[in-house]
């Protein structure tokens, strides 16, 4: 488990340097900073002594190298646009995306997984076809136009939810959070769901291939005639083995809806990272876009490495096998 | 429905039988037409007996075990005949009720012993589920008594291996594990198809002792479906030998061997090669078994019989009592003409 452990940090280590250095890549190649920090009517020594306090006079695979020492403390510099430290500005921003994604990714696993198990258990039903049937809207359907139509339908003409914003928030220290309040609670309902309609699909298409894969076999005809009752065998046995794939998805997804709850953040203006990426898109603001990837990559790595760990949990023939 | 003779002498009366299948009928529909899988087969085992059902590749001996298992796989269904096992009948009762009568009064062993175990849960978890799903034991029972089953199979260290995954467990100790979940509730009657098939051959000899140790100590009645020969002789009290879906032939072991009345029976007791003559090919039997939508009229065995006659192919022989055995052929009916 050790020698595993050690292996997945280093390979999570080349590919936050691979990823930090094509960061960098971007970060130098889009244009020159001072120029943009710097208003027109600036005098050559004041830009000559703003590239002396950048570090930009320095070599490239020094500048990287400062680059990485920097990011690996968590500096990613300021921001070009208001001056800001780009940390702290994504670290505000993190906690709305946080819980979104959270949230949308409950609300896929929670409608998902029995979804999954109920087509695939009965699939002769009406009930089963229409679910099948509605899972194709999910996935055709592109996300904004689900999101528009959850505000024409949910805020517009019922007036249940509201079409915007992350309502009122509480501090708890370095973490704020919109589900401790009534307003945030009723705020999230509509972009989670919107996020998490793909997801649904996703899980549920994929639980009941698994499903129906795994009932045909030689273990649950054995459990059968053993006596254990469908209910047991469908929930219990089957599913069980059905959930490697499903854990894999998930934690990948998880990863991929953050850096896709753009467009949800958009639609609903949630003040989420990804709103912050967009706009850092529109004004060039190269720090805020380099430091957005680099976190988004992060998370993508520490996912993977839990989603490893978790197999080990869920398949005891994985416990000491070389992965 | 035409009734049958009882097929042999052992009789018993369905209240004290293990098993007693009488005149089971299994039909696939298909879409050209329905395909009788099992044909009018009846059978019975004493408590403490283990019954041989021998035959080749869709000859439907696999189908009768599922079928008194009520594991039927679709479209198959029962369309004849009643299933008594410990003297309740099996074949009419619900889906509901049939989970109930499963595992506690009738096991199964399964050919593949790597693929039978949940991978999932421990041995022990899988055990105790049984134990508990067939009786009001409490966990610590139930863990004593998955023990003592584990125990009983001849499995050593079963406080260790109780933990353990079946990944853990080598193919003949897998296969025990599986006869200790079949056994885990007491039933009366096991189902083994194919239990050594899977196994290396100097396992296969010690799963079938196991097997006959268990019949004679706790009283199960078993019935062992095999296409091989030698494990009948060796394990089997008596033995059936089906043919395209039909009992040809029945009878205490030694008499069926020694003195195999069908002409298919022979064919199968010669093919078996011996070690005290040796012979440069082994005897077969011409042909194949016909498929089951192209069953020829009369005895199905009449075109590879070397003993065919013109009534061979008109009328189908019943099955009756010759001396010990019971045989399904016009030879021992006043003839083949």
């Amino acid at each position: 488990m050790l020698a595993f452990i050690i292996k997945r940090l280093a390979n999570a280590v080349f590919v936050m340097l691979s990823v930090t250095f094509l960061a960098f890549v971007i970060f130098t190649a889009v244009g020159d900073p001072v120029d943009q920090m710097l208003n027109e009517q600036a005098t050559q020594e004041q830009r000559d002594e703003l590239r002396e306090r950048l570090g930009l006079e320095a070599p490239f695979l020094v500048q990287y190298s400062k680059f990485v020492a920097r990011a690996a403390t968590g500096d990613f510099g300021i921001s070009f646009r208001n001056q800001q430290d780009v940390l702290a500005m994504i670290g505000e921003r993190f906690p709305a995306t946080f819980e979104l994604v959270l949230v949308a990714t409950f609300i896929s696993l929670v409608v998902g997984v029995p979804m999954g198990v109920i087509t695939a258990i009965r699939r002769q039903t009406w009930y089963a076809e229409a679910m099948q049937f509605t899972s194709i809207i999910g996935v055709s359907l592109p996300s904004f136009v689900v999101g528009i139509g959850l505000i024409l339908i949910f805020s517009v003409w019922l007036g249940w939810f509201p079409a915007f914003g992350r309502g009122e928030t509480v501090d708890l220290g370095w973490w704020s959070t919109g589900l401790l309040t009534h307003s945030g609670r009723m705020s999230i309902v509509l972009p989670a769901l919107s996020l998490s309609l793909f997801q649904i699909t996703l899980v549920m298409r994929l639980v009941r291939a698994e499903m129906l894969e795994v009932l045909r076999s030689d273990f649950i005809k054995f459990a059968r005639a053993r006596g254990v009752p469908a209910r047991r065998l469908h929930f219990s046995h089957a599913l069980r083995n059905c959930l490697m794939p499903v854990v894999t998805m998930t934690a990948m997804q998880v990863g991929g809806l953050i850096a896709f709850a753009l467009v949800t953040e958009t639609v609903f203006q949630w003040p989420g990272m990804g709103l912050l990426f967009i706009q850092a898109v529109t004004f060039v603001d190269v720090p805020i876009m380099a430091a957005y990837l680099c976190i988004v990559a992060l998370i993508f790595v520490v996912l993977n490495t839990i989603v490893d760990m978790a197999y080990a949990v869920i398949d005891p023939r994985l416990k000491g096998a070389d992965a | 429905m035409m009734v049958l003779p009882i097929p042999d002498g052992n009789t018993q009366n369905t209240a004290t039988s293990a098993l007693d299948v009488h005149g089971l009928t299994v039909e696939f529909p298909t879409r050209r037409g329905v395909l009788t899988a099992i044909d009018d087969v009846s059978m019975q085992i004493a408590p403490g007996e283990i019954l041989g059902v021998v035959g080749e590749s869709g000859a439907g001996k696999s189908i009768t075990g599922l079928a008194v298992l009520g594991l039927l796989e679709h479209p198959g269904r029962i369309a004849g005949g009643a299933i008594h096992v410990g003297g309740r009948r099996v074949d009419t009762l619900s889906e509901a009720e049939l989970t109930k009568v499963r595992g506690r009064e009738m096991g199964a062993i399964f050919q593949d012993p790597l693929t039978a175990l949940n991978p999932l849960f421990s041995v022990g978890k899988q055990l105790v589920e049984t134990i508990r799903l067939h009786s009001d034991m409490n966990r610590a029972a139930a863990n004593a008594r998955a023990l003592e089953l584990l125990r009983n199979v001849g499995i050593p260290a079963p406080e260790e291996r109780l933990r353990q995954y079946p990944h853990q467990f080598s193919g003949g100790m897998r296969q025990r594990v599986v006869i200790a979940l079949a056994l885990a509730a007491g039933p009366r009657l096991i189902i083994a198809d194919e239990p050594t098939t899977a196994l290396d051959v100097s396992i296969q000899a010690q799963i079938t002792a196991l097997l006959r140790k268990l019949c004679d100590e706790t009283g199960v009645g078993i019935m062992l479906v095999t296409h091989d020969m030698g494990v009948i002789a060796e394990t089997a009290d008596r033995v059936c030998v089906m043919y395209s879906g039909r009992v040809v032939e029945s009878g205490p072991v030694a008499d069926v061997i020694h003195n195999p009345q069908h002409p298919y029976t022979r064919g199968l007791m010669s093919a078996i090669p011996s070690l005290h003559d040796r012979v440069e090919t082994l005897a077969q039997i011409d042909g194949s078994m016909p498929r089951l939508n192209a069953r020829p009229s009369g005895c199905a065995f009449h075109p590879r019989c070397p003993h065919a006659g013109p009534r061979c192919s008109a009328e189908t022989p019943p099955l009756v009592k010759v001396d010990t055995t019971s045989a399904a052929c016009w030879l021992q009916q006043g003839g083949t003409q």
